[in-house]
């Protein structure tokens, strides 16, 4: 429902004039994040600091009006998608690092600033900021708050939450709050823990305190190929039943390495089923050390073809190769849709030959890429928006994969959230109780539902829509 | 024809719209807005080439306000060929928009001056005169010009030969601008190129490479430039073409399919030849700007580093963001001057931290948006052309 004017005026009021967007036409290009769902908002809002959230949302409060926080709009699970139009909250114009605390080793910062921006300024101190999703180079800080997002390196070092010592929040009334602070133990009832991964529908977030770690002085990063998924997969789990826990350690099958490999030039053997990047971290020795055991293990496991990175130039590369992945993909097919599900890592030979089989059965291309060592897949179904005739399967063949994880006794999301996408299968892993008590939680903080409407929750209505009639705008042509 | 007919619907399709790309951008950077974004502006343009969109004249302003810089073509992973897009974009946007003044005369100017070396040369000879009378400090584009020397001249019989063995014969791009504003950043290539044994040949006849038309929605004159150019080039024998100007090189290497392989810019040359011993120390603290067509569009990020390393007694300290653009982009300073500013001013805040004292880069564009803004902000960091940081220590 479009905005009055009056609603207009007052968001201009508090916002600036230029930092509110209301022309139709501008609004579509805001439709989608990095999933493939999509609506249309009413209007974008471009806050430049707290007072100014809590501003707009006193007016979406008001006028009850949905307010949808907006990152970099990189997120996986649509999220940031306006699903029942209302205010996107574009937190991007705030993105300065307001302080970094060498001896403490934290930084404050607030929510638009760019994951890897952070590190880049840490840097100088010696200092990074751990939590590593493979977008980092376009993320936001809140949204990986609000996701409680992982990345590579979250094997060893914990995901965002490990890392957030506090944050300044404002909730649905407009009002502002700081919970938890400057400890990493969290005093009190952890209200920080039950924010972090929140998805927007609790909260804005406005400023994140996090802790920042040193920059370990030797790390070392290999490349192994493998026969197959199967035995890449095989060796993971002879990796972690050493004891040995890797700061990194991912998979890529035949499919991602030949896009990869298009782009970045990074030495992927192509030929081969599957290869593992892997890397330890610490003092020189250990890393010596732990790499030849590493490497043992591997080759026990039919691992091939190994290459250390000799330089950080090199390093860079074969990591630069990984993170890219998913946008690679683009080189085989224009979309993708992935889930990234979760499973016990014995169990992801048996998933993994799972999700293999159903696109067999579908017929669709899919790509893995994802953190094996933490068990959490991102099966990439690779097809074309253009022919709608595919999306019906595309969005099947992504249930019964889904399906295949909490089969084998795994969870919806490993990092990506619920958001939009997975909402219709919570009730596979929730009984409705659980569903009941995350409602209360939700209620008690924003009782009319004003915060991301439509997410997280089950939305019985939006099932029955085919995924052809939830991509927005872009797919909507009239000569397809 | 229909509207968008020359965008191509499977280099748009090719965006996965993962959004890595987004803070690449330095308009994304400044704006946070998905509208000044790459991918916020292949939506666009997707939608309008398949008719989901109508062309709207407001929304032209996010395709004026796109640098060209392609920071996102390089960045993007599923290898979408923006730099294509963008300049067919801009034909089409062009064809459709409704006349504009601004950009109608810098469609003029550049069929009428920038194409025509003697026309171009009057040019600069007049704003000689006015620099050296002050008149030109009353214009924004008048301040933002170097002052101005003698242009440069083709040594006699248009050529400079080898110093020392000669082993490669090079044709030399003197190009429309950089001959008037920085003769010396010329000079000092071309004795760089003599000193790794090349004969450099200045071919006769040479005319505008058209870049700048390219890049600016003219594609018809920059396909008549450059049929006029290969025929010049047909005329003569040389094993490269050597540019010393990052736009012009990297249109070369795009957009003429006739020199296939055979253009080169300066520091890939020269790092492939390689230059003799160097003959004294430059003691400095130097960083460099990438210039955007040679980081992104030609993706040559070592060579310049490599060689500047090379010069005994340089300290080479890199920016945090040495290849996001400055702003320049070609006539954009001049028909976006706010959005330039506002991405200058980043560029000029993380030159200060680096606290060189100098700063070198690859391109005119760059060399004198870099240097009219330190001047303004009363600055004293050098800028130069790499070929004249090189050439120091050979004198
Ligand atoms: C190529 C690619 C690779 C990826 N790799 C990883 C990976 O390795 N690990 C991983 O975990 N994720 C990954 N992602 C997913 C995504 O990047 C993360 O979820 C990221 O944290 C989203 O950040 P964003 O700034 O883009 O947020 P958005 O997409 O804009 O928003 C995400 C969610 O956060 C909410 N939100 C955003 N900002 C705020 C705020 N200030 N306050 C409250 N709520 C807010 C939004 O409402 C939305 O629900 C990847 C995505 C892509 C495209
Ligand atoms: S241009 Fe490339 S990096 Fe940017 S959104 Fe599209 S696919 Fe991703
Ligand atoms: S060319 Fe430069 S300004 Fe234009 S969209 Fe790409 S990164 Fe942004």
């Amino acid at each position: 429902m479009p905005l009055t004017a009056s609603v207009i005026d007052d968001l201009k009021k508090v916002a600036g004039r230029d930092n509110v967007i209301t022309a139709p036409n501008d609004l579509r290009i805001f439709e989608r994040d990095g999933s493939i769902e999509g609506a249309v908002p009413d209007a974008i809002a471009l806050p430049s600091n707290t007072e100014q959230v809590a501003a707009v949302i006193k007016i979406a409060a008001r006028h009850n009006i949905p307010i949808v926080p907006r990152g970099a709009g990189t997120g996986l699970s649509g999220g940031a998608v306006t699903i029942r139009g209302g205010i996107a909250l574009q937190m991007t114009r705030m993105r300065r690092i307001l302080e970094i605390d060498p001896v403490g080793q934290t930084a404050l910062v607030e929510p638009g600033v760019v994951n890897q921006e952070l590190s880049l300024a840490a840097a100088p101190h010696h200092l990074f900021y751990a939590p590593d999703p493979s977008s980092q180079k376009a993320c936001t800080i809140g949204g990986n708050a609000a996701e409680n997002s992982g990345g590579p390196h979250c094997l060893y070092y914990g995901v965002t939450t490990n890392h957030v010592l506090g944050m300044e929040v404002v909730l649905a009334d407009g009002s502002v709050h700081w919970v938890s602070g400057d400890a990493a133990d969290r005093i009190g009832l952890d209200l920080c823990g039950v924010l972090v991964g929140s998805e927007g529908t609790l909260c804005a977030i406005t400023k994140i305190k996090v802790r920042l770690l040193r920059i370990p002085p030797s790390i070392a990063t290999l490349l192994a190929a493998f026969p197959s998924i199967d035995t890449a997969s095989q060796a993971v789990s002879a990796v972690i039943g050493r004891g040995i826990v890797p700061a990194a350690l991912e998979m890529m099958d035949k499919v991602t390495v030949g896009a990869v490999e298009a782009h970045y030039h990074a030495g992927y053997p192509t030929d081969a089923g599957a290869v593992l990047l892997v890397e330890v971290d610490g003092v020189a020795d250990s890393t010596r050390e732990l790499m030849a055991a590493i490497r043992d293990v591997l080759s026990e496991n039919q691992g091939y073809a190994m290459r250390e990175a000799q330089t950080p130039a090199e390093r860079d590369l074969l990591w630069a190769g990984r993170k890219g992945a998913i946008g690679a993909l683009g080189r085989i097919k224009p979309n993708y849709y992935l889930h990234d599900g979760v499973v016990p890592r014995s169990k992801l030979p048996q998933v993994l030959s799972a999700v293999g089989e159903i696109g067999v059965h579908y017929k669709l291309p899919v790509a893995n890429v994802f953190h094996a060592g933490d068990g959490n897949l991102h099966p990439n179904i690779l097809f074309d928006l253009r022919d709608r005739e595919v999306l019906q399967q595309v969005e099947e063949a992504g249930e019964e994969m889904l399906h295949a994880v909490v089969e084998l006794g795994g969870a919806l999301s490993g990092e990506h959230g619920i958001g939009l996408e997975k909402s219709a299968y919570m009730p596979w892993i929730f009984s409705p109780d659980d569903l009941e008590v995350m409602s209360r939680v939700k209620s008690a903080l924003d009782p009319t539902g004003l915060l991301n409407p439509g997410k997280i929750f089950p939305d019985p209505e939006r099932k029955k829509l085919p995924l052809a009639g939830r991509t927005g705008f872009a797919v909507e042509a009239k000569w397809w | 024809m229909k509207p968008f007919e020359r965008l191509s619907d499977d280099d748009l399709a090719t965006c996965v719209h993962c959004g890595l790309c987004l803070d690449a951008c330095p308009t994304f950077r400044v704006t946070g807005l998905e509208t000044e974004s790459p991918r916020g502006r292949i939506y666009l343009m997707t939608q309008w080439k398949r008719e989901q969109l109508p062309f709207n004249e407001e929304q032209v302003k996010h395709i004026d306000l796109c640098l060209g810089c392609r920071t996102c073509e390089a960045v993007c992973p599923s290898g979408v060929p923006y730099g294509r897009i963008i300049e067919a974009g801009r034909a089409e946007v062009e064809r459709l928009r409704r006349p504009n003044a601004k950009r109608r005369i810098a469609k003029a100017a550049l069929r009428q001056l920038v194409a025509r070396p003697r026309r171009l040369r009057a040019f600069g000879a007049v704003t000689r005169v006015a620099q050296a009378t002050r008149a030109t400090s009353a214009m924004r584009s008048g301040r933002q010009l170097p002052p101005l020397h003698a242009p440069f001249e083709v040594p006699a019989g248009r050529l400079a030969p080898a110093i020392g063995p000669r082993k490669h014969r090079v044709a030399f791009l003197v190009g429309c601008v950089m001959p008037i504003l920085y003769p010396q950043s010329h000079y000092a290539a071309v004795k760089l190129l003599q000193l790794a044994s090349c004969d450099v040949w200045f071919p006769e006849g040479e005319r505008c490479c058209g870049a700048l038309h390219a890049h600016n929605g003219d594609l018809d004159e920059a396909e008549r430039l450059r049929d006029e150019n290969m025929r010049m080039y047909a005329s003569g024998e040389f094993d490269a073409l050597v540019v010393d100007s990052a736009g012009c090189g990297s249109h070369l290497k795009d957009f003429y399919p006739g020199l296939q392989g055979r253009v080169k810019d300066l520091s890939e040359w020269l790092a492939e030849v390689g230059l003799p011993e160097p003959k004294r120390e430059v003691k400095m603290r130097v960083t460099y700007q990438d210039a955007c067509h040679l980081a992104h569009a030609q993706r040559i990020k070592k060579q310049p580093r490599d060689l500047i390393r090379a010069v005994p007694g340089v300290e080479l300290v890199e920016m945090r963001h040495p290849d996001i653009c400055c702003g320049a982009a070609g006539l954009y300073s001049t028909l976006e001057p706010q959005m330039s500013a506002r991405i200058l001013a980043e560029k000029l805040d993380d030159l200060a931290a680096t606290r060189a004292e100098m700063v070198v880069t690859a391109n005119p564009g760059c060399q004198m948006q870099l240097a009219s803004g330190l001047r303004q902000r009363g600055s004293h960091i050098a800028v130069e052309h790499i070929s004249e940081l090189l050439v120091r220590a050979f004198l």
